[in-house]
């Protein structure tokens, strides 16, 4: 039988969440055993090819992209986890959701202490994906089957969760790992 | 009148003295109730609705409810603990609040009751308001973003410092804490050593000067679940 397969992204997040997964440490020899990443920075590969057991997704939604993308994991993943505080309910880029999108512009390439914009242009490469209106946590936006709390989650709170959603046993993330901060 | 009263909370046999409430009776007895507004020491507000119980089949707030003989106390049941849960999950949504740069992370009483409850994530909207801080005062600021309502403040400004420098302003989601001066905190008496900074369960009122001065590891909720020192009260006894 094929070894099922997980797929990990980062959205709005700071890869911080990743580095919790390679937290897992030598643990990951284990791992590799049982499972196979697919699209994953972990491996590189960049887009699914093949339907996925658990998706874990880190970040929120902060622009067209990251919905794409989102929506990508919500189409291929069997349960879709939302991976630490960001993709849980925003947190640091949703800072922004209390400041009008063009006030953020604004300070961005015009008014910040440290802007040098000597044209005045706001980047609009059609390469470049169109900001949303406000950072909106992934549960606003796919359906999220479970949800690692962290920032970052620790790595043992992501073993014991992959662990028991691979053996199909209930999740408990013992108190010492649960964790908002 | 007699002068123990003998009730059960859950089906256990619990005794207090006349005059408790069920609050109290139940802290002595090593039995906890989840609380958020009531603060220790300070009168109760019961706005909170956290430490709701059955009492003989009717909601009641255990911290403000006054025990009576034969009197039949429901706390832990799955009703009871998902209502609980459900007023912890609006807290969070109604709010910003982001514990991984909160001073009063590790410290704080709603983030040890979502950890206690097993909160993973709320299972509501976030609604990110605007709100407004008060860093007017050299020593103490208020950090409306991580509010509650709870009114500790209120209470132990009063009657703790007879200072009275709290109270709340507006109404529904335009309620909010406000100060006894127009220009602020900084108009106030406040002091960092009032109990009103201290009664405050979040980090919505915070001294200055102090940041993170407790390691990850050693702050009050980081080793055990809020309320283990109650419940370590019955363990001990019944040991014994």
């Amino acid at each position: 039988m094929a070894k099922p397969k997980i797929a990990t992204t980062s959205l709005a997040g700071c890869f911080g969440c990743h580095m919790s997964i390679l937290d897992i440490d030598e643990r990951l020899v284990d791992l590799i055993e049982v499972i196979d990443f697919d699209k994953s920075p972990i491996d590189d590969i960049k887009t699914f090819t093949d339907r996925c057991a658990v998706g874990l997704v880190e970040g929120g939604c902060a622009n067209e992209e990251n919905v794409d993308v989102l929506r990508s994991f919500r189409e291929y993943c069997d349960i879709l986890v939302a991976l630490g505080g960001c993709a849980i309910n925003g947190d640091i880029p949703s800072l922004r959701n209390t400041v009008p999108l063009e006030e953020c512009i604004r300070e961005a390439y015009f008014d910040g202490p440290s802007v040098y914009n000597p044209d005045g242009v706001i980047p609009n490469d059609k390469e470049l994906p169109l900001l949303l209106d406000k950072v909106y946590p992934c549960s606003e936006v796919v359906k999220i089957d479970y949800s690692i709390p962290g920032c970052p989650p620790h790595a043992e709170a992501i073993w014991i969760v992959l662990n028991a959603l691979l053996k199909g046993e209930p999740i408990e993330i013992p108190y010492e790992y649960m964790r908002y901060d | 009148m007699s002068e123990t009263i003998t009730f059960t909370i859950d089906g256990v046999e619990v005794q207090g003295a006349p005059g408790q409430t069920i609050l109290e009776a139940a802290d002595a007895a090593g039995v906890y109730i989840p609380r958020l507004c009531k603060g220790e020491g300070l009168a109760p507000r019961t706005s909170c609705r956290v430490c709701t119980v059955m009492v003989n089949g009717r909601p009641q707030t255990a911290c403000s409810y006054p025990i009576s003989d034969g009197m039949v106390v429901e706390n832990e049941t799955e009703e009871l603990m998902t209502f609980r849960k459900n007023i912890i999950d609006m807290l969070f949504i109604e709010g910003n609040h982001y514990c991984m740069f909160c001073e009063a992370s590790g410290r704080c009483e709603l983030q040890a009751l979502a950890y206690r409850f097993g909160i993973n994530a709320p299972k509501y909207p976030f609604m990110y308001p605007k709100r407004e801080l008060d860093t007017s005062h050299p020593d103490v600021y208020i950090e409306r973003n991580r509010c509650i309502l709870c009114g500790r403040c209120v209470n132990a400004s009063r009657d703790e410092d007879g200072k009275g420098i709290f109270e709340f302003i507006g109404r529904g989601s335009e309620k909010k804490i406000a100060v006894d001066s127009s220009r602020g905190l900084s108009g106030t008496d406040a002091a960092a050593a009032d109990k009103a900074v201290e009664a405050c369960p979040v980090g919505s009122l915070l001294p200055k000067h102090r940041g993170y001065d407790i390691p990850v590891g050693r702050r009050a909720y980081d080793a055990a679940p809020i309320g283990s020192d109650i419940e370590r009260h019955r363990k001990e006894r019944n040991n014994e």
